[in-house]
C-alpha cells in the first residue's frame, strides 16, 4: 500500500516536471520552407529574464497600442515582411519572396509552405486574408489601420492560391513593403468564431488561457501572473533555423518581470535578477559601466536614436478659445526672427553633456545622424551665439530696458512659460537649461512641469500653453511615418493643429513635397524631395530642435548573439537567436581589466 | 535646571539657523540660480591648510577641472579663502541690494561647501535659500492645519450629537477624496504660470487644508474623553461656562497630542511640496526649496553617485529634530508650571 502510494507520488512528480519543462523543438520536415539565419550557433536551454516598467495591457496584436504590450506580443508573433533592425532594410519573413508590379500598386507575396502556428495548426493564405480583415475593420479600431488606408481607400487583399496573396494599393506607395513590418499574422482557426460573434475585443486578453493563443513568433504564452510576471515558452514549430539546421529559438523561456520603473529595471539588472536592459538613461548607463570591469556586462552605446526632442511654440488658431494671454504672445512666436534667435541662444552642447552625459547628439533638424539613409547632410549646424541671437531680435524690432529685460515692439516685457512632462526627468532638465540660456537674452521663461496627461491635453485639445518641450519619432527611419507631423492637416502637426489649408507658403510646399515623396518609388528622387523638406523645416523652425539621446543597452556577459539595434525593439528583436553561454568567451574574459 | 539649559541651547541654535536662512543672501557665497555648466555634479570643495609650500595659517582651496570620470583639483594655483568677499549681487531682507558675502574664494575656484547639482549650481547656497521657503511654508501650513483641526475637533468632541456627526463625516470625506484628480483639476483652473509668491500662498493653503482631517479626529477623541472626566463634570456643576471649561480644563489636555503632531507635520509638509511640484503646483525651477532639491534624489543614479546632494535631507532632519526636542522641553516646562 505504502509502496503504491510512493510510486504514485513519483509518477505525479515526474509528470509535473514533464509539464513544466519547455517543449522540445519539432524535427524539421522536408515540406517545410524554413528560413535559415546567420549568426553564432548557440546551445538550447535556459531562460532569459527581462524587467518591464509596467504590465502589458493586452496580448492582442490588433488592438495593442502601448509599447510594453508590443514588447511581449512581438515575441509571440511574426509578420510577412520585416525590417532588419541592423541593416534597416526589408527582408522576407513569413513571405518567401515578393514581387511588385511596374506601377508600384500591386504586390504579390509567396508565403512559406508547410509552416505551423505555435499550436501546430498549419499557416496559409486564408490566415493572411483573415488577419488583414481584422486590421482594416473600423469597428475593431486597430492603431495600424491608418497605415493601410491610403487616400481614404484601404488596400485590397486577395488570395490567389493556398500560398499566394495579392495586395492592391489604391495608388503607388513608396517603400510599401515596409508597411508589413510589425503586422502580426493571426490564426483564423482560433479567432474567427469570436470575430463573427462580435467578441473580438474580448479575445487574447492577459487572462486568456495559453491554449487560446497561438502565433508564428519564436515564443508562445505560457503563464501570466497579475502584477508579477509573464512567462513565454519556446514555440516548437518556429519557422527559422540556424546554420546547422537547428530549429530556433534556443531559449526555453522568456520571462517578463514587472518591476515598476526605469530605476527598478537598472537595480534588478545590477542585482543579477534580470538579464537585459534596453533604453537606459545616460546616468544609469554610466552607473553600470563603473561596475562593468568586474561584472563583465556587455554594455552597448548604439549611437544616436531616431527620437528628436524639441521646443515648440503655440501657433494654433485660438479663435473663440478666449486665451488672450497666449494670443498676445503669438505675435512673438509667429515671428521667424524670434524663433531663430531662440534657436541661436540655446546651448545644445550643454544639453548633450548635462542631460545625456555626452551620450547624445545635438540636433538642428527632424532627421538626426542616427538615420543614415535619410539625413540631409548639407543643412547648417550653427554654433551657439548670443550675439547672433541679439542681432536677430534687434532686427525683428525687439529692444532691452536698463535692467536687461527684453521688450517687444510695443515695449512689453517678453515673458513666457514652457510646459513639460514632470515624470520625464531628462526633458525637465532640458527645460531648466533652456530657461537659463534664454535668460541671457533677457527673456523671462518659466518652466511649468505638468503630469503627462495634463500636458498632452493642453497641447492637443485646449491649446492653453505657450511653449512646450516634447519628443517625437523613434520608430521607422522611413519618411512616411513622419507624414502626420509635417503635413499641414496631420494629427501631430503640433505647432498648428487642424489647419484646413496650409497656413504659410512653406507649409504648402512641405505638403506638396511630402505627398510627392510618398508616391515616388525611386530612392534618390525621394531623398531629394525629403532633403528639401528638411531644409524648409530647418529654415522656418516650427520646432526648435534640441538633441537626441543615444540608444543605450546592456546584457549579461553570457548572452550570445546579443546584437542591439537603434530601432524598436532594441534588444529583443532577435530573441529567437539569443542563447546562454555556459562558458564566457575567452575574448570577453581577456577584456576584463 | 538642566531642562532650562537644554532649552536655552536649543532656542539659540534654532534662532541661529533661522537667522542664517533669513540672511541667506549674505551667508550663501553664490546666486542659487546661477548655473556653472562645467561643474555639473562637482563634489564638495576641499579646504586646505597644507600645500606644496608647507603649512599656511590662512585656509585656501584649488580650482576644479574635469577629469576622465569626475573632477580633480588643479594644484598649480592656491586660492585663498576670503571673509566678506565680493560676489553675485543679492537683495537682503527684500530691501537692501548688496554684493558682499560672508565668505568666498576668488575665481577660478568656486567654494562649494556641499558640492554642486546637475547644473553646477552651488548646493550650499541653494540649501540656505531653499530653507527660507521650505521652513516658512512648513511652519505656516502646520499652524493652519492645527488651528483648523483644533477648532473643528474641539467643537465636534465637546458638543457631540449632530454637530459631531456632520464634522466627522466631512473629515472622512476629506480623507477619502481622490487627491490626485483633485490636484489635476485645481491645476487646470489656475493660470499656466504662477509666480513664486502666489505659489507659496497656494502651497500653504493646499497643504494646510488637505491635512486637517486626521489631527481633527485625534483631538475630537481627546476632547470626548476629557469632557466626561470628574473634574470637568464638577466644574460644570459649579456653573463654569463652555468657554471656561474648554480653556481651563479641556484644551490643555490636547497639547500632548498637538505638539507631537506638529513635529510630525513640519517635515512631512516640506516634503509634500516636492509632490505638489509634480502637478506644477510647487516651487518651480530655478527657485530652490528643500522639497524640489530633494526630488532629484528620486533618481537612483543620483542617490547612489552624488551623496552630497543628500544635504537638504540632512538639513530637514536636523531642523526637525531641533523643533521636536524644543517642543518636548516646552511641553514639560508648561506642565511643571501650570500647577
Amino acid at each position: 500500500m505504502k509502496a503504491a502510494f510512493r510510486l504514485a507520488l513519483v509518477v505525479c512528480l515526474l509528470a509535473a516536471v514533464c509539464i513544466a519543462a519547455a517543449p522540445t523543438p519539432q524535427p524539421l520536415t522536408a515540406s517545410e520552407q524554413v528560413q535559415r539565419v546567420d549568426g553564432e550557433v548557440g546551445a538550447y536551454g535556459g531562460r532569459l529574464v527581462i524587467g518591464q516598467r509596467a504590465e502589458p495591457k493586452t496580448l492582442n496584436p490588433v488592438t495593442a497600442t502601448d509599447a510594453l504590450s508590443r514588447e511581449a506580443i512581438g515575441r509571440c508573433n511574426a509578420d510577412l515582411i520585416s525590417i532588419n533592425r541592423l541593416s534597416q532594410k526589408t527582408e522576407p519573413a513569413l513571405t518567401e519572396s515578393w514581387r511588385m508590379s511596374g506601377d508600384g500598386r500591386v504586390f504579390t507575396l509567396k508565403l512559406r509552405k508547410g509552416i505551423r502556428f505555435s499550436d501546430g495548426h498549419p499557416f496559409d493564405a486564408d490566415d493572411v486574408v483573415f488577419s488583414f480583415s481584422l486590421y482594416l475593420d473600423e469597428a475593431i479600431g486597430s492603431p495600424q489601420r491608418d497605415l493601410l488606408v491610403i487616400d481614404g481607400k484601404p488596400l485590397v487583399v486577395s488570395k490567389l492560391d493556398q500560398y499566394t496573396v495579392r495586395f492592391t494599393l489604391p495608388r503607388p506607395y513608396a517603400a510599401a513593403e515596409r508597411l508589413f513590418d510589425g503586422l502580426a499574422m493571426l490564426p483564423r482557426h482560433l479567432l474567427e468564431k469570436a470575430y463573427r460573434e462580435g467578441k473580438f475585443d474580448q479575445t487574447w486578453t492577459l487572462n486568456a488561457g495559453a491554449s487560446e493563443i497561438a502565433g508564428l513568433g519564436p515564443f508562445r504564452v505560457k503563464q501570466y501572473v497579475s502584477g508579477q510576471h509573464l512567462v513565454l515558452e519556446r514555440n516548437p514549430y518556429y519557422w527559422k533555423v540556424d546554420r546547422n539546421n537547428n530549429r530556433l529559438p534556443y531559449l526555453d523561456e522568456l520571462v517578463f518581470l514587472f518591476v515598476g520603473s526605469e530605476d527598478q529595471q537598472v537595480m534588478r539588472f545590477e542585482a543579477g535578477e534580470t538579464d537585459m536592459v534596453s533604453r537606459l538613461s545616460a546616468e544609469n548607463y554610466a552607473l553600470l559601466s563603473n561596475e562593468q570591469a568586474h561584472s563583465g556586462w556587455q554594455l552597448a552605446d548604439l549611437g544616436p536614436s531616431l527620437e528628436y526632442n524639441f521646443l515648440v511654440f503655440n501657433l494654433n488658431d485660438l479663435g473663440p478659445k478666449k486665451l488672450d494671454d497666449v494670443a498676445k504672445k503669438q505675435a512673438w512666436f509667429g515671428d521667424l526672427g524670434f524663433r531663430q534667435a531662440v534657436s541661436a541662444a540655446i546651448d545644445r552642447d550643454s544639453i548633450v553633456r548635462l542631460v545625456y552625459g555626452a551620450r547624445g547628439t545635438a540636433l538642428w533638424g527632424n532627421v538626426g545622424p542616427g538615420n543614415k539613409l535619410w539625413i540631409n547632410q548639407t543643412l547648417p549646424r550653427p554654433q551657439r551665439s548670443l550675439d547672433t541671437a541679439r542681432q536677430l531680435l534687434k532686427a525683428a524690432g525687439f529692444s532691452w530696458d536698463s535692467s536687461g529685460q527684453l521688450l517687444d515692439t510695443s515695449r512689453q516685457p517678453v515673458e513666457f512659460s514652457i510646459v513639460t512632462s514632470s515624470s520625464n526627468t531628462q526633458r525637465m532638465k532640458i527645460a531648466t537649461l533652456v530657461q537659463d540660456d534664454l535668460a541671457h537674452l533677457g527673456m523671462q521663461v518659466h518652466v511649468v512641469p505638468l503630469d503627462f496627461r495634463s500636458m498632452i491635453d493642453r497641447v492637443f485639445q485646449s491649446f492653453n500653453y505657450e511653449a512646450a518641450i516634447m519628443g517625437l519619432g523613434g520608430g521607422d527611419p522611413d519618411p512616411n511615418p513622419e507624414m502626420n507631423v509635417w503635413l499641414s492637416s496631420g494629427a501631430t502637426h503640433l505647432w498648428h493643429l487642424g489647419e484646413t489649408q496650409p497656413a504659410t507658403p512653406w507649409e504648402g510646399e512641405v505638403d506638396h513635397l511630402m505627398q510627392q515623396q510618398m508616391v515616388t518609388l525611386n530612392y534618390e528622387k525621394r531623398k531629394r524631395l525629403y532633403d528639401r523638406v528638411q531644409q524648409l523645416i530647418s529654415e522656418n523652425l516650427p520646432f526648435i530642435f534640441l538633441a537626441t539621446p543615444n540608444v543605450l543597452t546592456g546584457a549579461k556577459a553570457q548572452i550570445g548573439n546579443f546584437h542591439p539595434a537603434v530601432l524598436d525593439h532594441y534588444t529583443l528583436w532577435n530573441a529567437d537567436q539569443l542563447f546562454l553561454r555556459t562558458q564566457p568567451r575567452a575574448v570577453e574574459r581577456a577584456g576584463i581589466r | 535646571m538642566r531642562n532650562k539649559t537644554a532649552m536655552c541651547v536649543l532656542m539659540i541654535a534654532l534662532v541661529l539657523v533661522h537667522l542664517a536662512l533669513l540672511f541667506a543672501g549674505f551667508f550663501a557665497p553664490y546666486d542659487p540660480a546661477a548655473q556653472n555648466r562645467d561643474l555639473s555634479y562637482a563634489p564638495p570643495t576641499r579646504i586646505h591648510f597644507v600645500g606644496s609650500t608647507g603649512f599656511h595659517w590662512g585656509p585656501f582651496t584649488y580650482g576644479m577641472v574635469k577629469d576622465f570620470d569626475g573632477y580633480r583639483e588643479d594644484q598649480s594655483q592656491q586660492i585663498p579663502l576670503r571673509l566678506f568677499a565680493k560676489g553675485d549681487s543679492y537683495t537682503l531682507l527684500w530691501v537692501f541690494h548688496c554684493k558682499t558675502h560672508f565668505f568666498g574664494a576668488d575665481r577660478p575656484a568656486r567654494l562649494q561647501l556641499f558640492g554642486a547639482d546637475a547644473y553646477g549650481r552651488d548646493e550650499f547656497s541653494r540649501l540656505l535659500y531653499g530653507g527660507q521657503i521650505s521652513l516658512a511654508a512648513g511652519l505656516v501650513a502646520t499652524l493652519i492645519t492645527l488651528a483648523v483641526a483644533t477648532i473643528i475637533g474641539t467643537v465636534s468632541g465637546y458638543y457631540g450629537k449632530w454637530i459631531d456627526e456632520m464634522l466627522m463625516g466631512s473629515a472622512e470625506l476629506f480623507l477619502a477624496l481622490p487627491w490626485f484628480y483633485f490636484l489635476v483639476g485645481v491645476r487646470a483652473f489656475l493660470p499656466l504660470h504662477v509666480s513664486p509668491k502666489e505659489t507659496f500662498l497656494l502651497l500653504i493653503i493646499v497643504i494646510g487644508v488637505i491635512g486637517w482631517a486626521r489631527p481633527a479626529r485625534l483631538i475630537r477623541g481627546i476632547v470626548l474623553s476629557a469632557r466626561t472626566r470628574n473634574y470637568v463634570v464638577a466644574a460644570r456643576a459649579f456653573g463654569g461656562s463652555d468657554f471656561y471649561l474648554l480653556r481651563r480644563h479641556i484644551l490643555p489636555e490636547t497639547f500632548a497630542v498637538l505638539i507631537p503632531q506638529a513635529t510630525l507635520l513640519i517635515p512631512q509638509y516640506i516634503a509634500a511640496e516636492a509632490t505638489l511640484s509634480f502637478f506644477g503646483l510647487g516651487i518651480s525651477e530655478p527657485v530652490p526649496s528643500w522639497g524640489n532639491m530633494l526630488s532629484t534624489l528620486q533618481q537612483y543614479n543620483v542617490l547612489v553617485s552624488y551623496s552630497w546632494l543628500l544635504a537638504p535631507a540632512g538639513a530637514l532632519v536636523i531642523t526637525s529634530v531641533m523643533y521636536w526636542r524644543l517642543a518636548d522641553r516646552l511641553h514639560y516646562w508648561l506642565q511643571s508650571h501650570s500647577i
